[in-house]
């Protein structure tokens, strides 16, 4: 599994603007490198990106083989109702990673 | 004033043989400060012989002597200038990642660091949490005091082989392997815990021989290019070294995210990198060498902030 990182307000006004910051841990190997034996290491990127606030979504990314490592990403998005956050990182494996955050407005 | 600042005579000698190769920058060295660098030193030592020539020697000699005493004293070998830490030298922008915990990647390791602690392992079926607190709090200022004798072997151990240390004597469990992210998140775990507070190993008692291993290792030089440590780290701080400034050789921001590595890396794999870039011998990760090492490193960045996890480049 891999390890996420979500920094965002617990709760917020209504029509506030909330900043949003993410981390995920993938190695986003690029299919270009060659390992201590000179064997290609297969590309292995997150290709997708896609935040939902109760269930519209607010932000989404493409990522190719140029993006570093642990892909960090911020946006931010208006307060509107209470609900959840679910942000969603899929990558060329098939493998989904998926991580919710419930956002409280007052 | 503590013995172990005065540079062994033996080593000052040794290194001041290199000074003619090194000559064009410890002049411009010198015009800055009364320093302390062997080099400069038996430049001194040169010019006093052609400019007392005529002086009976036993008084030149005692004349050298008292001068090198004060300097000595003055000026500890490690404390030439004021230690930099390279978040300093880090651009504006990497400075803000690093002190951004919501971007900082290296807090990744962080997070899982205490997923891990909460996680039983081993025979005796237990986790960190269950002896040191679930939330790691007991940890706060402990890694300052690192790396540190082991009150039962009478060995000295970092933060990562301590952690290793009590998986094997009390969980039961396997030791990790050294640069495994599983030992990185828990080392970086730990040391998180004493982010802000100032570095304090002692260098005194049984860690003194460990010291003097650590001190000698600094100051010898070694490789291909024939250099000593603290040819860069003391000589030559924030001077250009290809695309980078050469750093104070800070251990306090390890385990750092360095973004030459894209994750997160314990100080001795750092150490390894530098030693390959000097074309010497490699230690092994968690050698007598490299330990003896950071215990310099970290006595000498006595006062310095721990910042782990530090981003480096």
């Amino acid at each position: 599994m891999s390890q996420t990182r979500i920094v965002m307000p617990a709760s917020a006004k209504k029509g506030e603007i909330v900043e949003i910051k993410s981390l995920v841990q993938h190695p986003m190997e690029t299919g270009h490198r060659r390992d201590n034996m000179g064997r290609a290491i297969p590309r292995h990127i997150i290709t997708g990106y896609q935040v939902t606030y109760a269930g519209e979504e607010v932000f989404r990314a493409e990522l190719f083989p140029g993006v570093a490592a642990n892909p960090y990403f911020s946006f931010t998005t208006v307060a509107t109702a209470t609900g959840e956050i679910v942000f969603r990182w899929e990558d060329d494996k098939g493998a989904v990673i998926t991580e919710t955050r419930r956002l409280v407005v007052t | 004033m503590r013995d172990w600042m005065i540079v062994p005579k033996r080593l000052f000698r040794r290194l001041g043989q290199g000074a003619a190769a090194t000559q064009h920058f410890q002049r411009s060295q010198e015009l800055g400060r009364a320093s302390l660098d062997p080099a400069n030193g038996s430049d001194q030592e040169a010019s006093g012989r052609t400019l007392h020539a005529n002086r009976p020697q036993s008084r030149v000699r005692a004349r050298r002597f008292a001068a090198a005493v004060i300097v000595v004293l003055a000026t500890p070998a490690y404390a030439q200038q004021p230690l930099i830490s390279a978040r300093d030298q880090l651009s504006p922008d990497l400075r803000a990642m690093q002190e951004d915990d919501g971007r900082n990647p290296g807090m990744l390791w962080v997070e899982r660091g205490a997923a891990l602690w909460k996680s039983k392992d081993g025979r005796a079926g237990k986790a960190c949490a269950d002896c040191h607190g679930a939330e790691g709090a007991a940890m706060k200022g402990v890694a300052a005091r690192y790396p540190a004798i082991d009150a039962k072997t009478g060995g000295l151990l970092n933060v990562e082989l301590r952690i290793n240390a009590c998986r094997t004597e009390h969980m039961g469990a396997a030791a990790l392997a050294y640069e495994s992210d599983e030992l990185l998140s828990l080392a970086a775990f730990v040391v998180y815990q004493s982010r802000g507070l100032p570095q304090s190993t002692r260098a005194d008692g049984a860690a003194a021989p460990y010291f003097a291993q650590g001190q000698a290792l600094y100051l010898e030089r070694q490789g291909q290019l024939n250099i000593a440590c603290t040819q860069c780290h003391d000589q030559n701080v924030g001077k250009r070294l290809r695309g980078d400034r050469i750093s104070s050789g800070l251990p306090t921001g390890y385990p750092a995210y360095r973004l030459d590595w894209q994750k997160l890396g314990s100080l001795h794999r750092r150490l390894r990198a530098c030693q390959l870039g000097v074309r010497a011998h490699q230690f092994e990760l968690g050698s007598p060498e490299y330990l003896a090492l950071e215990l310099y490193l970290a006595v000498r960045a006595s006062g310095a902030s721990i910042e782990t996890p530090g981003v480096r480049r």
